[in-house]
């Protein structure tokens, strides 16, 4: 029945087609929605300013400060640990070994692991474990440690992205062709002479990619910092690793759901949401721009 | 020690035995290897002429299941000893692949890499470590001016050169070719084997080839392998004018293989 099955055929380009329309029309509504209402909010006073008058007026400038205060610590903390773990699992374990399944079974678990448990996670060990024991050993007892800060959110959020790094590197390594390494063992190079200057330098790229998404994930969510740092106000900046801060996400969190004056704060509201995809926007623009420009040097020029 | 026309040998093994797990891969093999000369090492695929030349700098070893027994020795001394350094060992017997292999690095760089590794010299003289070993290549004219292009740019007999100059670099005693010319053309191929015949009087050089014509041109000795076995070694031309095994006759004659 050639027909029906011209039909069948038509039927399913169009519902295929439908279901790409549909991925399309909600990003655009959504970023059409944010940068619609928000782009009148965006002003120099509304990124350089702290908010004023019940969170009604000024500006976002704490939020957008600690947000890229706790993205910088929490790549410090998780690109180090991750690449290590990667090089261990894929250069220096034998094949098979028991405990490279066993830490592979565990990121995998860690990658699936919700964002609020890591929040959880993070109050339960750092603050009141790592922290308080600081703070009883060096402090004398004194509460500093012991309680919400940007390093604890910072340390919490690498926790968060340390699959997406270690998988990241992973595959950057297992890219690397074999014979690259058998010739710099042939030319009497010790296995670290030849992650060194054979195998980190051809990872870069791969390396980046890791922190890049590591990174745009880490600056959108808020469950991991709402209990180990992120604060709805504070009058200062965070200047030590034990201080309070201010995180986009979770002023948007609070700003939707504490706020006394909705009609007041609304306005605001959109504009910090638009910060935020400016800022991973950007975040992750300027890392693919730093892989990019490894990447070519490592091929043409050197 | 057992000579050859009373030469002592730079390598040699004895009664070697390689297993990959429970495939026996040379069987009670003996030849030396004459300094300072070209030795050809024939047979057809699969008859572990690479794996012979892999025992000499023990890149077997990163292969997961191989087992060895006999001796393997160079200048006298086991290589297979406890305290054999294997990294020293790798300097002084060094490999030039079937492939062309440069790193994704400069010219420079590439040359540099062995140098740098074994701290042979400092920055001031690393330049003219560089030029050297791309001067003994016949590179340094062509790539002076592009000592900084990426390695991946050149002709595949300019990187086959560039892989050579970058193991001249690390002042080996010994080369171990596997095959160097197999993915050249013949020109490139021509001018590759007119290197290996200056390179012999400073260096001890044994090439793998599946090149029959290859090995009577520009070898002194050459040894026929046959299913792990080390059928035939002599000097070259009586190797191919007259063989004393039949076996050896067989192959040279283009009756297999």
């Amino acid at each position: 029945m050639p027909d029906r099955t011209r039909l069948i055929g038509w039927l399913l380009q169009s519902l295929t087609g439908i279901a790409c329309l549909i991925i399309v029309a909600m990003v655009v509504i959504i970023i059409g929605n944010i940068v619609i209402h928000g782009a009148g909010k965006l002003s120099w006073e509304f990124i350089s300013q702290a908010p004023r008058g019940g969170m009604a007026l000024g500006g976002i400038f704490p939020a957008i400060f600690g947000t890229a205060a706790l993205v910088i610590l929490m790549t410090i903390a998780v690109i180090p640990l991750g690449v290590a773990t990667a090089i261990y699992m894929h250069e220096y374990a034998p094949r098979r070994s028991r405990l490279v399944y066993l830490v592979r079974l565990a990121i995998q678990n860690l990658a699936g692991v919700p964002a609020i448990v890591f929040g959880l996670f993070g109050l339960g060990f750092f603050i009141e474990f790592v922290g308080r024991g600081i703070d009883r050993a060096f402090y004398g007892g004194r509460l500093l440690y012991g309680q919400p800060a940007i390093i604890w959110a910072a340390l919490t959020m690498a926790l968060l992205t340390l699959p997406t790094v270690v998988v990241a590197t992973e595959e950057a390594l297992r890219a690397i062709p074999e014979t690259y390494r058998e010739v710099a063992y042939s030319l009497g190079a010790t296995r670290w002479q030849m992650i060194r200057r054979v195998v980190l330098p051809q990872a870069v790229g791969g390396i980046l990619t890791g922190g890049i998404l590591a990174i745009s994930r880490g600056s959108g969510e808020v469950a991991p910092v709402m209990f180990t740092g992120a604060a709805y106000f504070l009058p200062d900046l965070p200047t030590r690793l034990h201080n309070q801060f201010m995180e986009l996400g979770y002023h948007v969190y609070v700003m939707t759901t504490q706020s006394p004056d909705v009609e007041k704060t609304k306005p605001i509201l959109y504009g910090t949401v638009l910060v935020l995809l400016l800022l991973t926007f950007t975040l992750n623009f300027t890392a693919i721009m730093i892989r990019a420009q490894i990447r070519k040097r490592l091929r043409s020029e050197r | 020690m057992r000579d050859i026309k009373g030469v002592t040998p730079k390598l040699e093994t004895r009664a070697l035995d390689l297993f990959y797990g429970h495939f026996h891969a040379l069987k009670q093999v003996s030849v030396s290897i004459r300094p300072r000369a070209i030795t050809a090492i024939i047979g057809p695929s699969g008859c572990g002429k690479s794996t012979l030349l892999r025992v000499f700098n023990r890149m077997n070893d990163t292969i997961p299941g191989v087992r060895l027994s006999g001796e393997v020795l160079l200048d006298g001394q086991s290589i297979y000893s406890r305290n054999t350094d294997i990294q020293r060992l790798r300097k002084k017997v060094g490999m030039v692949f079937q492939r062309p292999n440069p790193f994704p690095l400069s010219v420079f760089e590439n040359v540099a890499y062995g140098p740098k590794i074994h701290r042979l010299a400092n920055s001031g003289d690393l330049h003219e470590q560089v030029e050297a070993s791309l001067k003994q290549t016949g590179l340094w004219d062509d790539l002076k001016g592009r000592l900084n292009a990426s390695a991946l740019s050149l002709s595949p007999e300019q990187q086959q050169r560039l892989c050579i100059s970058r193991l001249l670099a690390v002042e080996p005693e010994v080369l171990l070719m596997d095959e160097p010319c197999s993915a050249l053309d013949p020109i490139a191929t021509a001018q590759i084997e007119e290197l290996l015949m200056q390179l012999k009087t400073q260096y001890t050089i044994a090439i793998v080839t599946h090149n029959m014509q290859q090995a009577a041109r520009i070898s002194d000795e050459t040894a026929y392998m046959l299913l792990g076995e080390l059928v035939e070694v002599g000097q070259t031309n009586a190797v191919f004018t007259r063989p004393r095994d039949p076996r050896t006759e067989q192959y040279i004659s283009g009756r297999f293989g």
